[in-house]
């Protein structure tokens, strides 16, 4: 029964996709169309069992069991089985030629089967006429060998003899005989072979010699060149010495070869560069760093210009993804033939470098301006009297000096020192040869003030220049840390000089040009050191201003260290880490301090200009200091009615130190001449007669004028300019009204007022830049899994699984039960169909034998009547 | 030997020497007779501990037996001193010495009658000693009030704690009869004579106040203080044409050291001990404690102060005057006439007249167009700024105020900005940005698009009247031009208004207190991203090149 329904089940999965499907015939009979209707039209059901054909599927399956189990349940006493393995005997797709093609192919297959799995080159052969090539191999190897050269040679020819002899052996014997019994010309096979295997012998033969020749030959050769050799190199008894044992010493040879490959070969290197090329060089570097200034100046970010998209596309994801950008060149059209790519670098390039030209002239025509101010420094230095004819060339020469140093590392700036200098050097060393040549870097403060101390200015020069190049970062490892802290030590001590009395400045002076040279080399410690100085002084500051709410300007080395500042760092950059608390230490030493001396108005005059210094280039608005400078002039100003400006925190209005720089002696006034304000005042102001004192006030007045004036011209392009020298342009008029004043300052004061008044007033009303629109977000689709009504829910993927197949397994239960029930009525309705059969047949014989006894009755009733008729 | 023979007849020396020891008067038998004492008492050992022991010989003497009391002269005497160490000791032994006298009962109960009467009157012995006694005693805590003005600090503290000291003793064993059953009473003599030290018009008390502030923590201190500190201050200027600054510092040191207690609850914390506190009594009542205070404060307030006083006052009228006042209306006067003055003192009295305004209903006319005139450029200079500031944009922040006034106020600053600092600039910015922000009709001030272009500023900086000013008509020109400042931050600031403004204000609050150094501070710890750039120009001297000002206006030496 297990068989039966196996194979009900297999039908039971086949009846449905068989080949005669009910919708699949043409034209089905009506009255055998049943039709299941639906009573709901469900959107998105598939509907599958709408129509059904009861009498066909029956008729089908009625068939199938009449093929399959009706032949079980006829053989169901039967044990042999007859199987047809041909191929594709019973299937009816193929064709027969293709039938008989696979056969032959099956056949094939079948005597090349693989003897090992593991031997991959078996299954072909590659033949070379006929030949096998890994014969052909063998052979060449064997040819090769000169060991069994003979044996193979014997053997070859048995071969080659029972090969080509055919049958009958041809036995040595019988070949001795046969020479000697017949001497017949035409040689007979077996002779030639003979012959041939002969010559080949003697072939071989010779070979050999030939070989043993040259081996000899060679060896002698050797021989013979060992003993030239011993000639050649005078080191060869040592090496036979040694060589016996030990390996054999490299060869002088090869010594030799190998130390001309490491020898130092000269390097094609590029041409020396003309002056012209370096001018070029040099002034292509400086641009680089201009432009590179103007960008912190404006304060962009470095990759701002290539991080910015050009254009945000409407299916942009604003998710940072961007395309690398399409350099592919589009095809073009221009005057109807078709652009040709052309580097469009050779215009651009050419105007370039006429721009680079241009301004190469403009740059040299500056060089000589700016080496010959030091030049004009030193000169006043040496009518001094400071020094003898070497004075004006020293500082210059000092630097080359120093510069040569460091240019080994950094590259070159400024131009070389001309031969007339070098030729002084001579006389300098000589004078100079007291001073020893190395220094240790100074490992403290106190050290290096020790070792300038007392010196003459070009002494510490050439002091600090030794100690820098004695401890070049490139000549010892610890070198850079040390340097570094000479930097620092450097700045107090310079720090130091400026707070001496008198002031040291012609020093300081000098000693700014190493330290620049050092910040060069240390950017990060320079800027350290200068911080920490920057934040010292500002603590200091700030400690009295939390107490009193103001502080005393500080003293001169504040103001020297914050000019160095300037020196060392790009002052123009929007944010610097130096620059930008040093420009907040400028802006409290105008605010917080007050005025209330001359030596005050000095200090506080400097610093101004040392800020005006700073925004030099970046022309940036410092409202400090046009209030300061209000402040100092409201100082100069008599009998004051202060109309139309207010005065700020450090300055007011009326008090003991408002009238500080007004200048009441006619005299004075007329004997008054305009010269700049030396800087020592501003350390130390020594008690001066009434006259002098006069003087400097009227000086100090001046120099506030001159940065009136510079203001003027720098803040002329701002928006709201009359507003902001408002102030200033009250003082001055009161200033011009009182008529107490040189008549140079009223002349400056004059063209000052005209030039405010010259500068445009627009207003034109602001209007904000418009926003870009922000772009709509587009996002890919989030896919939810729909949960369907009626599906179980709220399970896992496993369970739902697990519950498919429960569902699965009743129904093919069911199905299977059905079909074996049908089965089962079928082999009845079979069983029954015999034996109705059997019945029939036996009914119909026993009717057969009545039938046949009732005409034998018949027969002998009719002889019996005859009889008895008769 | 005299001491010594008038130590043994007490009466006859009574009869002798009291009129002139009560008197106190440092005459020269009071020295002779330390001198006596001294000499008799420690020949051999000179110096602080001997006098320290000389002295507790005496006092335990008095101490012992009525007999003996003639010591106390002596003890008197060594207080005159002119040597600071010696006087502590007297001072301490005073301390003690009376200490256990008051402790005892050992002096006269009631009002006490002059010395002359009661010593020839024929009274008992014990009520003559206990009498005499009490003159003595009132004969020191003069001296010790005296000493509250003795150069030496220590002497002063000493002299300070030791009649505090008297104070909580005779609290506690009154020196008055009671006049009915749990009469409330305190030393008021004394204790006015403490108070009145401490406001010497003489001379800074400040350290003293300070110590004394410790003894404000007891209510009934407090009260009693309040008390004598209002009748002290009520007549400074009685008789006085000027008074002198000091008397004004000290006054304020002590009047502001006076804090009451926020909360209502019961005031226990007496520093007189009591058994019991009655419900009756005035100093349990944070109420009378209150009204003490406000009369205290108007009071001293009626004076016409001093400015620097007046600012001081201001400065904590907000926090610790008003919230106690019984009526605090009553500071209008005071506040309107300080709003007056203009200045600094205009800005302190702001904070004041706000709680009033906002607290108590005050109606004041034209406050926002006097606020208005307080902004000159001074606002971002003084000490007072953040304080000022603050208020303004609590007064600034209702959004029913007329557009123009709010575009007044931002034009205003707008124009001050350009004489601020930096660190005024960096709070002012974000004002005038949440101006912009809170009324959307001022926005024209940034944004005015097809707007004529203008000759001049059609603003107004003079016109008192915001209403006149025709700050509406005008743009803000003095933020663009701050974005050229020289702070980058400052410069980021005013770059605002480029952008239509986007709409959460910026709290303002962090950026008020800010000063010069803590930016100076957080740009030095900035670090940048790249390392530090460096000046390519190669440096030449001191003065830098030619074309720089420096050098063209300084030169070297």
């Amino acid at each position: 029964m297990g068989k039966a329904r196996s194979a009900a089940r297999g039908r039971a999965s086949a009846a449905p996709a068989g080949p005669w499907g009910g919708r699949a015939r043409p034209n089905p009979n009506p009255f055998e169309v049943k039709v299941n209707r639906q009573k709901f039209q469900v959107l998105g059901r598939k509907t599958r069992h709408d129509v059904g054909l009861p009498g066909v599927s029956r008729a089908r399956a009625l068939q199938k069991r009449t093929q399959t189990l009706l032949k079980e349940y006829k053989e169901r006493d039967k044990s042999s089985v007859f199987r047809d393995k041909r191929f594709g005997e019973y299937n009816s797709s193929i064709s027969p030629e293709e039938k008989m093609m696979k056969r032959f192919a099956l056949e094939q297959q079948r005597q090349h089967e693989k003897k090992s799995i593991y031997n991959l080159n078996e299954d072909e052969e590659l033949t070379h006429y006929g030949q096998s090539l890994a014969d052909i191999e063998k052979h060449n190897d064997i040819v090769d060998s000169d060991s069994d050269a003979e044996d193979q040679g014997v053997l070859s020819a048995e071969l080659t003899a029972t090969h080509f002899g055919g049958g009958g052996g041809p036995l040595p014997g019988k070949a001795a005989q046969q020479p000697g019994g017949g001497e017949e010309p035409p040689k007979s096979r077996r002779e030639l072979i003979e012959e041939l295997i002969a010559r080949s012998k003697q072939e071989k033969r010779e070979r050999q010699a030939q070989r043993e020749d040259a081996l000899e030959l060679t060896e002698k050769l050797d021989q013979d060149w060992k003993e030239i050799q011993a000639l050649l190199a005078r080191k060869t008894p040592k090496s036979e010495t040694g060589g016996g044992k030990e390996k054999p010493e490299p060869d002088a040879y090869d010594m030799m070869v190998r130390e001309l490959g490491f020898e130092m070969k000269a390097q094609p290197s590029n041409r020396m560069k003309t002056e012209e090329e370096l001018a070029r060089e040099e002034q292509a570097r400086l641009r680089r760093l201009e432009a590179e200034r103007l960008r912190r100046m404006l304060g962009r970010e470095e990759d701002a210009h290539s991080k910015r998209l050009k254009h945000l596309s409407a299916d942009d994801l604003n998710d940072g993804f961007v395309l690398d950008t399409d350099d592919r060149r589009l095809l073009s059209y221009k005057d109807g033939k078709m652009n040709v790519e052309e580097e469009p670098s050779g215009d651009a390039s050419g105007g370039e470098s006429g721009e680079e030209e241009e301004e190469g002239e403009g740059w040299s025509e500056g060089g000589p301006e700016d080496s010959d101010s030091p030049d004009g420094h030193s000169d006043l230095e040496s009518d001094a009297g400071s020094e003898d004819a070497r004075g004006p060339d020293s500082p210059d020469g000092l630097e080359s000096d120093a510069e040569s140093e460091v240019t080994s590392e950094r590259p070159q700036r400024g131009p070389c020192p001309s031969p007339g200098e070098r030729l002084t050097r001579d006389d300098r060393a000589a004078a100079r040869a007291e001073l020893p040549y190395t220094f240790a870097v100074p490992e403290s403060f106190e050290e290096l003030k020790s070792l300038l101390l007392g010196k003459s200015t070009e002494d510490q020069l050439l002091v600090v220049e030794r100690i820098q190049k004695c401890n070049h970062p490139s000549l010892a490892v610890g070198n850079k840390a040390k340097l570094e802290k000479l930097f620092g030590f450097l700045l107090e001590y310079i720090g130091d000089l400026a707070a001496s009395d008198p002031p040291e400045l012609c020093v300081i002076d000098k000693l700014v040009v190493p330290l620049y040279n050092l910040c060069q080399m240390f950017p990060e410690s320079a800027s350290d050191a200068v911080k920490f100085v920057l934040r010292d002084a500002m603590h200091e500051m700030e400690g009295t201003v939390e107490t009193t709410g103001r502080a005393a300007f500080p003293g001169l080395d504040v103001l020297i260290y914050l000019k160095i500042a300037g020196m060392l760092f790009p002052t123009s950059d929007f944010w610097h880490p130096v620059i930008t608390p040093a420009l907040l230490c400028l802006s409290q030493l105008l605010t917080k301090c007050p005025v209330q001396s001359l030596q005050d108005v000095v200090k506080g005059l400097f610093v101004c200009c040392v800020f005006l210094d700073y925004v030099s280039l970046s022309q940036r608005f410092i409202p400090e200091l046009i209030n300061f400078l209000a402040g100092i002039l409201h100082m100069a100003i008599p009998n004051k009615q202060s109309q139309g400006y207010t005065l700020v925190h450090p300055f007011r209005a009326h008090g003991k130190n408002s009238e500080l720089l007004l200048v009441s002696d006619e005299e004075d006034m007329a004997t008054w001449q305009r010269r700049s304000l030396p800087l020592q005042w501003a350390g130390s102001l020594k008690a001066q007669s009434k006259t002098e004192a006069n003087h400097t006030r009227l000086s100090c007045l001046a120099v506030c004028l001159a940065l009136v004036r510079r203001c003027v011209v720098a803040y002329g392009p701002l928006p709201s300019f009359h507003d902001i020298t408002q102030p200033l342009r009250a003082l001055l008029t009161e200033y011009l009204s009182a008529r107490c004043c040189p008549a140079a300052l009223q002349e400056l004061s004059r063209s000052i007022l005209t030039e405010m008044e010259s500068q445009p007033r627009h207003c034109r009303p602001l209007v904000c830049e418009k926003s870009k629109p922000v772009p709509l977000k587009l996002f890919t689709p989030r896919l939810v899994k729909v949960l369907e009504f009626g599906r179980k829910q709220g399970s896992t993927k496993e369970e739902q699984e697990r519950r498919r197949l429960i569902h699965k397994h009743k129904r093919e239960f069911k199905g299977a039960v059905r079909e074996i029930r049908k089965d089962n009525q079928f082999l009845a309705r079979m069983r029954l169909s015999e034996i109705m059969e059997r019945d029939a047949e036996r009914k119909r014989k026993v009717k057969q034998l009545f039938n046949s006894l009732a005409t034998q009755e018949g027969e002998w009733k009719a002889l019996k009547r005859k009889k008895l008729k008769k | 030997m005299r001491a010594t023979a008038r130590l043994s007849c007490p009466a006859r020396r009574d009869d002798g020497e009291s009129g002139r020891d009560v008197s106190g008067a440092p005459g020269g038998g009071a020295t002779g007779l330390v001198c006596s004492a001294w000499g008799g008492g420690m020949e051999g050992d000179a110096g602080p501990g001997g006098a320290r022991r000389a002295l507790g010989h005496l006092v335990e003497a008095v101490l012992a037996s009525r007999g003996e009391a003639n010591a106390v002269f002596d003890i008197l005497a060594v207080l005159q001193s002119e040597d600071q160490e010696e006087i502590q000791e007297a001072v301490h032994a005073c301390s003690r010495l009376f200490g256990a006298l008051l402790a005892r009962g050992e002096l006269f109960v009631g009002p006490l009658p002059s010395e002359e009467m009661v010593l020839t009157g024929s009274r008992g012995a014990t009520r003559k000693y206990k009498v005499w006694m009490r003159h003595r005693y009132q004969s020191c805590c003069n001296r010790l009030g005296e000493l509250l003005a003795h150069p030496s600090f220590q002497v002063k503290e000493l002299a300070l704690s030791t009649l505090m000291k008297f104070v909580q003793l005779e609290g506690e064993h009154p020196l008055e009869q009671p006049k009915w059953e749990g009469n409330y009473l305190f030393p008021h003599q004394l204790f006015r004579l403490v108070v009145g030290g401490l406001l010497s018009p003489e001379e800074d008390r400040s350290l003293l106040l300070s110590q004394f502030r410790e003894y404000l923590e007891h209510d009934d201190i407090r009260y009693h203080t309040m008390q004598a500190a209002s009748d002290t201050v009520a007549r400074a200027t009685d008789g006085r044409p000027e008074v002198p600054l000091a008397f004004w510092n000290n006054a304020f040191m002590l009047l502001s050291s006076v804090s009451l207690p926020r909360q209502e609850g019961t005031l226990s914390s007496f520093y007189v001990k009591h058994t019991e506190l009655s419900d009756k009594w005035k100093v349990v009542h944070l109420k009378e404690h209150r009204k003490a205070f406000q009369q205290m404060w108007l009071r001293f307030l009626k004076h016409q102060l001093p400015l620097r006083v007046c600012k001081k006052v201001l400065v904590i009228m907000h926090d610790s005057i008003l919230p106690h006042l019984v009526q605090p209306s009553l500071m209008i006067d005071f506040l309107t006439r300080a709003y007056d003055i203009g200045g600094a003192v205009s800005l302190l009295a702001l904070n004041g007249l706000f709680i009033l305004i906002h607290k108590h209903n005050l109606e004041y006319p034209d406050f926002y167009r006097k606020l208005y005139g307080l902004l000159d450029p001074s606002v971002f200079h003084v000490k007072y700024r953040a304080r000022f500031f603050h208020l303004a944009d609590l007064f600034l922040s209702s959004s029913h105020l007329p557009a123009y006034l709010v575009a007044a106020f931002a034009k205003r600053l707008a124009r001050l900005a350009l004489t601020a600092p930096p660190e005024a600039l960096l709070m002012v910015l974000p004002f005038i940005c949440n101006l912009l922000r809170r009324h959307p009709a001022c926005r024209v001030l940034m944004h005015r698009p097809r707007g004529p272009e203008l000759d001049a500023d059609p603003y107004d900086p003079t016109e008192e009247d915001p209403a006149q000013s025709r700050a509406l008509e005008s743009s803000l020109w003095e933020l663009q031009a701050l974005q050229q400042h020289y702070h980058p931050e400052v410069s980021k600031a005013a770059s605002a208004i480029n952008q239509a403004l986007s709409v959460p204000e910026v709290s303002i609050a962090p950026l008020l207190e800010v000063t010069a150094f803590e930016i100076f501070e957080r740009d030095l710890k900035k670090k940048g991203p790249e390392s530090v750039p460096l000046e390519f120009i190669p440096a030449r001297g001191l003065l830098g090149r030619r074309e720089d000002l420096c050098a063209q206006l300084f030169t070297l030496s």
